[in-house]
């Protein structure tokens, strides 16, 4: 089995400011780590590896020292990494991020599953592991927390919901995203580190992939942040005093005073 | 302090420290109340490649020396030294077959310690045999292929929990300590039973029981070395092993360290926070000097056993002979500062003093430490 796992490099969000001028995350200065929530799905990709035989492939796009989050998943028992790199990807969103991951799936080849977190502590939009699977024509399941059955060309899966949780039968390859109710990720094992120390992670531009150069970075992102800011805090509410009549007729001309 | 650790030995403490942050720290309270044995952890240590540190690569470890298991057991033993024991007392089992052994027995053993698929156990002492560890009382009698050993361990570390077992048994009562010989005892062998769980004062995560043997039919390809040999095998083990022991104390004693340094920023009296007073500041320094130039003369000292060099009794002793006395004094400290907190159970140090007080007793007291140390240094004085 082929297992593809999808992760992005944030900031440690424990530690992250924001920049009261700008309104934007202060990145500078903090400690990058693998999202939290790739976190399980490289966990699941090893142990669908344990499970089922095959290999597990990282894919992760970024700045060069991404590869350091590379790393860390192949000392946590991932065996080939792959980083997409490019001052054209700069500026991409959702939409060209997954196209970028997209086509750099195409060019790894054959696979069998795609995993990714159910979305990164940074943007915490979701959308980059279902856009993966809408540019690569294949099923998605998102938020599962279980892998019950998977054999060469179909999984059972559990995939939650806010009441319970729904059991999803999918033919493969197909794509998942996954919570952090499907395991506990296990630390990396010394061998592993050593391991990854001397890896060499594949590096690929936006050439390496045959992206089509009008789909990336900011050009490609139909997205336009227009402002970003940080809520006011709300006040406190007023309570009404009185009886019920009373603070009925009263509550009447306040709604009235606000126009609503 | 900066040691100059190899960028390898970093990786080793880094990860220890992460595992005894992450899943040591918040599970040691329970360990100490149930005295279960804490296999969970064992297990992760296992999968993390630590039990292999100190082995040679040929044999599945990672190749370093006593001073990347000292690294371990030290990290381990911050957030507990009862769990930390699990892993260190294996390192003791498992030194006679890497310092002994026939390369026959490292490869059929080994591997299986060094991928924590498998737990050790070192006996020795037994009810009437401690310091004086000479007159042990447990008989092996050759015949014909295998040896048929007799007699009953006292208080072995892992013991009923560890696979393997070596085993300190007289081949020839008539030679005393010379005739003691030292064996590899793999549990299911017919006639090797446990006795009852001990109940401790500190180390309480750690599994310590009688290991009985009856009649028990060992292998002659077991038998360690030649005939004979068991003392000299036992001498050189503790050799090697007491850095491990006064690294569990270094540990334990960091450990409560943090603890009441901690504990001074935030404990308010007389309106500030006691840190401020310098009654408690030069506690501090003194528990915070003492702990260093403890973990300094560790690692010297485990790097002496690396270098190869020919005896380090001596300095072995006097690393466990000084690191078990710091961690008794500054465990008591850190009571002292945490006061009647101290003293509660529901806070954490008072389980650092009962778990350093095994460090000044078990692998030689402290008095037996100084007994070796001063043999030593009226030893190379003749010799000059």
């Amino acid at each position: 089995m082929n297992i593809i796992v999808c992760i992005k490099q944030v900031p440690n969000t424990t530690d992250v400011k924001i920049d009261p001028v700008t309104n934007t995350l202060i990145r500078e200065g903090v400690e990058s780590v693998i999202n939290p929530f790739d976190a399980y799905a490289i966990e699941e990709a090893v142990r669908l590896k344990e499970r089922c035989g095959g290999k597990v492939t990282v894919l992760t796009m970024g700045p060069p020292q991404a590869e350091n989050a590379l790393r860390e998943a192949l000392a946590l028992g991932c065996d080939e990494a792959v980083l997409v790199s490019d001052r054209k990807f700069a500026g991409s969103d959702t939409w060209a991020t997954s196209y970028t991951l997209a086509a750099a799936i195409r060019k790894i080849g054959d696979f069998d599953v795609i995993l990714c977190g159910k979305q990164a502590s940074d943007g915490d939009t979701a959308q980059v592991g279902p856009g993966i699977s809408a540019h690569l024509d294949i099923p998605q399941v998102t938020y599962v927390k279980k892998i019950e059955e998977i054999s060469g060309t179909v999984a059972k899966v559990e995939r939650m919901t806010e009441e319970g949780y729904d059991v999803v039968e999918t033919p493969l390859p197909c794509l998942f995203t996954v919570v952090k109710e499907i395991n506990t990720p296990r630390l990396p094992s010394l061998k592993g580190m050593m391991r990854a120390k001397s890896a060499k992670p594949l590096k690929w531009t936006a050439e390496d992939i045959e992206a089509d150069p009008a789909a990336l970075g900011l050009d490609g992102s139909p997205t336009r942040v227009i402002k970003i800011f940080t809520p006011e805090q709300r006040k406190g509410g007023e309570m009404l005093k009185g009886d019920t009549a009373d603070i009925s007729k009263e509550l009447v001309e306040l709604l009235k005073d606000l126009v609503i | 302090m900066d040691y100059l650790l190899t960028e390898q030995q970093a990786m080793i403490r880094d990860l220890a420290r992460k595992i005894a942050d992450e899943k040591i720290k918040p599970v040691a309270a329970h360990y100490d109340e149930t005295e279960e044995f804490a296999w969970p952890i064992m297990k992760i240590l296992a999968d993390s490649d630590l039990f292999g540190v100190y082995l040679p690569e040929q044999y599945g470890g990672l190749g370093g020396g006593i001073l990347d298991m000292c690294l371990v057991t030290e990290e381990l033993s911050r957030a507990c030294g009862g769990i930390a024991l699990g892993y260190a007392g294996t390192g003791l089992g498992t030194l006679p077959i890497l310092l002994y052994g026939s390369e026959e027995q490292k490869q059929r053993f080994l591997p299986a310690i060094a991928g924590g698929k498998k737990l050790a156990a070192f006996c020795i002492t037994e009810a009437e045999a401690g310091s004086d560890a000479g007159s042990i009382k447990t008989t092996a009698r050759k015949e014909g292929g295998k040896y048929i050993l007799n007699g009953t361990k006292q208080w072995i570390t892992n013991a009923g929990e560890a696979e393997i077992y070596t085993v300190i048994a007289s081949t020839d009562k008539s030679k005393g300590v010379r005739g003691a010989s030292a064996f590899i005892i793999e549990k299911g062998t017919k006639g090797l039973t446990f006795g009852k769980k001990e109940k401790k004062m500190g180390i309480r995560a750690s599994a310590t029981r009688e290991v009985i043997l009856t009649d028990c039919e060992v292998p002659a390809e077991n038998l360690i070395s030649r005939e004979g040999m068991g003392y000299i095998i036992a001498m050189k083990t503790f050799d090697s092993s007491r850095p491990g022991v006064a690294a569990q104390a270094v540990g334990i004693a960091q450990g409560a360290l943090d603890h009441a340094v901690e504990y001074s920023r935030t404990r308010i009296q007389f309106g500030q926070p006691i840190s401020s007073f310098q009654a408690i500041q030069h506690m501090l320094a003194d528990m915070g000097t003492q702990v260093e130039a403890a973990r300094a003369l560790v690692y010297a000292t485990a790097r002496m056993v690396d270098s190869g060099a020919r005896s380090v009794a001596k300095e072995s002793a006097m690393a466990k002979l000084f690191a078990s006395d710091v961690a008794m004094k500054v465990t008591t400290d850190a009571v002292q500062i945490f006061g009647g907190y101290g003293y509660m159970r529901e806070y954490p140090v008072e389980k650092y003093m009962r778990d350093a007080k095994i460090t000044q007793i078990y692998e030689g007291t402290s008095q037996i430490q100084r007994n070796i140390i001063a043999a030593n240094m009226i030893k190379e004085s003749i010799k000059k």
